[in-house]
């Protein structure tokens, strides 16, 4: 597809030439996810993560499709209906687990994934639109986690919903109405149950195919790797298969692992107490807490607590939807030719503090919001509009980068120090192929 | 004149060369991380103007106590004689104002009971199920049957709050489930009845339970709408377990862990065939991942180790997977 030495697609038996003639699906295949994809030859495990992604959407998709043949969409019955499926039906307890859990690993697989991107600078050109198709996956997968925790109503799925479309009337004048208009009701009820389970069964369908358009992206380009340098000639890929459907194969068996050591053992590890109880609109819950991975966001969120021009809600809702809205610029926000941070000194540690700033947010999103905790919020907010908007893109300009290696496959095959240290020496050639853009 | 001008100069000079999409984003993270400031500094001024008031709560609040049960860890199972015990503690004690909504009679097999009890178990229920008159229509109640879940004791929420000083007894089903700590934080309730400490009367002399409520320190806000249910030799075992406080706290808590997850034997069961087989599983996909990557870790157009390469990747060919 991407480069000129991919194996063509030769089909051999008979049936399949007949078969690629009318309707070259085996092509696409081959070409996409087969030996027909040149991949760089020194990915790292980081690059894992996009395989499970996929491999975890299905799940979530298959385990999903069965729970909905067992759900009520209604007030009355929905809490009743999870129960029955837990405890009365073959195996129901285990597809109700492994949703639950699913989506909690969907989100671990996607943070660690666009982590990575962040580090390895896969945002640069010529690879822009797709991490912005991944910021539209995990928008929707956002969407979608949060409509799939209303569906059980139990407390936290009542008053979670209570909360988040409360963030429309923070808007003057249009807020309130759009709400009503949103749950169709003054208050979550049988309307906008009905209304979530119609969406959270469309959303993944629609971020499947927001994942096939990443996915194209991303191969017209060719896979980036973890030194930045672009490819060269063929010394530098491997064939997707078999050599990354291997190494994908066996860490997909171990993170699985992990994944079943949670669902069966520790199912509810994760999860709330408080959503093992029927909703009920006349009992709020001492702290109303999102799901795990909302939490660095509703830190954001409960950041602004006083009204400065604007009023304090509207900045904490405005807060939140940039925190994630600005990573669609970070392509032009950081200008640095340098891919991979690995070659970015300066970057690297800013990196790493944006890690534990994100941390930081999740633990003060998390937990019932002493005054300490929201003080260290409010620091851990402001560090991470600055972090995008105000040190990136100044670092971009004033670093100086380490050299790059020679090619991906100097820096590989070299193998021994002696024979990589002159390469390591060499000053980046400016406007060479080891540069974005 | 060139001095007047120099300043605003200077700053529109820079900001030209910082471009636009870097001018805006200066502005809208200077914005955000401003405001977070502004309310990070009224924060600490209104801590020091009037710092928060200590709560009885805060200082006399306290964590869940220990509980083992067999049903505890990846390999736990039922004490199916506790259980039963636990059972016993709910029939004659708790279930006079709790329902158990999601819990079928049919449900006790799991527990060791034979269809007959069952059967018998069901029909003798003190509570019986809401049904309707075959004859006049109008609304009856039946004799309950092992199809049937747990009648409550109450007919509707009005009817449980005007029997219990307007506090609603919550439904029992998934309670081990629906609060931080589980069975150890039902066991430590049951446990932790007592009267107010006189420290805290000392120190919050506001504080002072209300008259209903229950003084129970392993409650969130120490006071408590339940009174003490159990006070030790309110049942009798047949097992000739003693029947101290304790033990029936123990024995209904790990009742409560069997009705929030009936299935939590197969469970455990499912997960380590489940994990034996993906580590097994991942293994093989390690050493298949080894033997075909073995010749790219080697193979240099001009290597001299490539012979050596060769060899060894045709061995492992040879020795199959393991090699």
């Amino acid at each position: 597809m991407s480069f000129a030495w991919a194996k063509p697609y030769e089909p051999k038996h008979p049936a399949m030439r007949w078969l690629d003639q009318k309707l070259p699906l085996p092509r696409l295949v081959y070409n996409a996810t087969g030996p027909g994809y040149p991949v760089p030859r020194n990915l790292n495990y980081w690059w894992n993560f996009g395989a499970l992604a996929g491999l975890f959407l299905s799940i979530q998709i298959l385990t999903g499709i069965t729970l909905a043949m067992w759900y009520y969409a209604t007030a009355d019955g929905a809490f009743g209906s999870v129960e029955h499926l837990m405890r009365d039906v073959n195996g129901g307890w285990l597809l109700r687990y492994a949703h639950m859990n699913g989506a909690s690993f969907f989100f671990v697989v996607v943070y660690i994934h666009i982590f990575r991107g962040l580090y390895f600078g896969s945002y640069k050109a010529p690879r822009e639109l797709v991490w912005m198709l991944g910021l539209v996956i995990y928008l929707l997968m956002m969407a979608t986690a949060f409509m799939g925790y209303v569906l059980p109503w139990g407390q936290m799925s009542y008053w979670g919903a209570q909360v988040i479309t409360g963030f429309f009337s923070a808007f003057p004048i249009v807020g309130e109405p759009i709400r009503q208009w949103l749950l169709g009701g003054f208050a979550p009820d049988q309307a906008a149950l009905t209304r979530f389970f119609s969406l959270h069964y469309l959303l993944p369908f629609v971020i499947a195919a927001v994942v096939i358009l990443h996915i194209w992206a991303l191969h017209l380009q060719g896979s980036g790797n973890p030194t930045g340098v672009e490819v060269k000639d063929e010394k530098d890929t491997l064939p997707f298969h078999p050599y990354y459907t291997a190494k994908d194969g066996w860490f997909v068996a171990a993170f699985l692992l992990v994944y079943a050591i949670v669902t069966f053992f520790a199912p509810n590890y994760l999860g709330h107490p408080d959503n093992y109880i029927q909703a009920n609109p006349l009992a709020t819950p001492a702290h109303i807490v999102p799901e795990w991975y909302f939490w660095p966001f509703y830190a954001i969120l409960k950041s602004f607590t006083v009204g400065f021009i604007l009023p304090a809600k509207l900045w904490g809702v405005l807060a939140m939807f940039s925190s994630i809205l600005l990573l669609f610029f970070l392509p032009w926000l950081d200008s640095s030719p340098v891919r991979s941070g690995t070659y970015r000194p300066l970057f690297k540690r800013f990196f790493w503090l944006l890690v534990i700033d994100v941390v930081i947010l999740g633990w003060a999103g998390g937990f019932a919001p002493t005054p300490f905790r929201v003080a260290v919020g409010q620091i851990a907010s402001a560090y991470y509009f600055l972090h995008f908007l105000v040190i990136l893109p100044w670092i971009s300009r004033v670093e100086k980068p380490l050299p790059l290696p020679d090619s991906i496959s100097s820096s590989v095959l070299g193998g021994d120090v002696a024979e990589a240290a002159p390469v390591a020496q060499k000053k980046p050639r400016r406007g060479s192929v080891a540069t974005a853009g | 004149m060139g001095s007047l001008f120099a300043l605003p100069g200077a700053i529109l000079g820079f900001f030209v060369r910082l471009g636009w999409l870097r001018t805006i984003a200066l502005f809208v993270g200077g914005g955000f991380a401003f405001a977070a400031t502004i309310s990070l500094y009224s924060g600490i001024k209104a801590y020091y103007a009037s710092p928060p008031v200590a709560l009885a709560s805060d200082e006399f609040h306290r964590e869940h106590k220990e509980l083992k049960l067999a049903s505890d860890g990846p390999f736990g199972k039922f004490d199916k004689a506790q259980v039963q015990r636990g059972f016993q503690v709910y029939s004659e004690v708790c279930s006079a104002c709790h329902s158990l909504n999601f819990v079928a009679f049919r449900d006790l097999k799991q527990l060791g009971y034979n269809d007959a009890e069952i059967k018998k178990i069901a029909s003798d229920w003190k509570n019986q199920v809401p049904s309707v008159n075959p004859d006049t229509g109008e609304a009856a109640t039946r004799k309950a049957l092992p199809s049937d879940h747990f009648p409550s004791p109450f007919l509707n929420e009005t009817q449980a709050r005007a029997a219990n000083n307007n506090a609603l007894p919550p439904d029992l089903s998934l309670m081990s489930k629906a609060r931080e700590g589980g069975a150890a934080y039902i066991y430590s309730i049951l446990t932790g009845y007592q009267n107010q400490p006189a420290e805290l009367l000392h120190k919050f002399p506001d504080a002072k339970t209300p008259p209903n409520l229950h003084y129970n320190p392993y409650f969130a806000n120490l006071n408590l709408a339940m009174p003490q249910p159990l006070r030790g030799g309110d049942v009798t075992f047949a097992d000739g377990t003693p029947n101290t406080l304790q033990n029936e706290a123990r024995d209904v808590s790990a009742f409560l862990v069997w009705t929030a997850e009936p299935n939590l034997e197969r469970r455990h069961a499912a997960g380590l065939s489940v994990a034996i087989f993906l580590l097994i599983a991942t293994i093989l996909a390690y050493l298949a991942k080894d033997n075909i990557w073995a010749d790219t870790k080697r193979v240099k157009v001009t290597s001299p180790r490539e012979p050596k390469a060769n060899t060894r990747r045709a061995k492992g060919n040879h020795a199959g997977i393991a090699g």
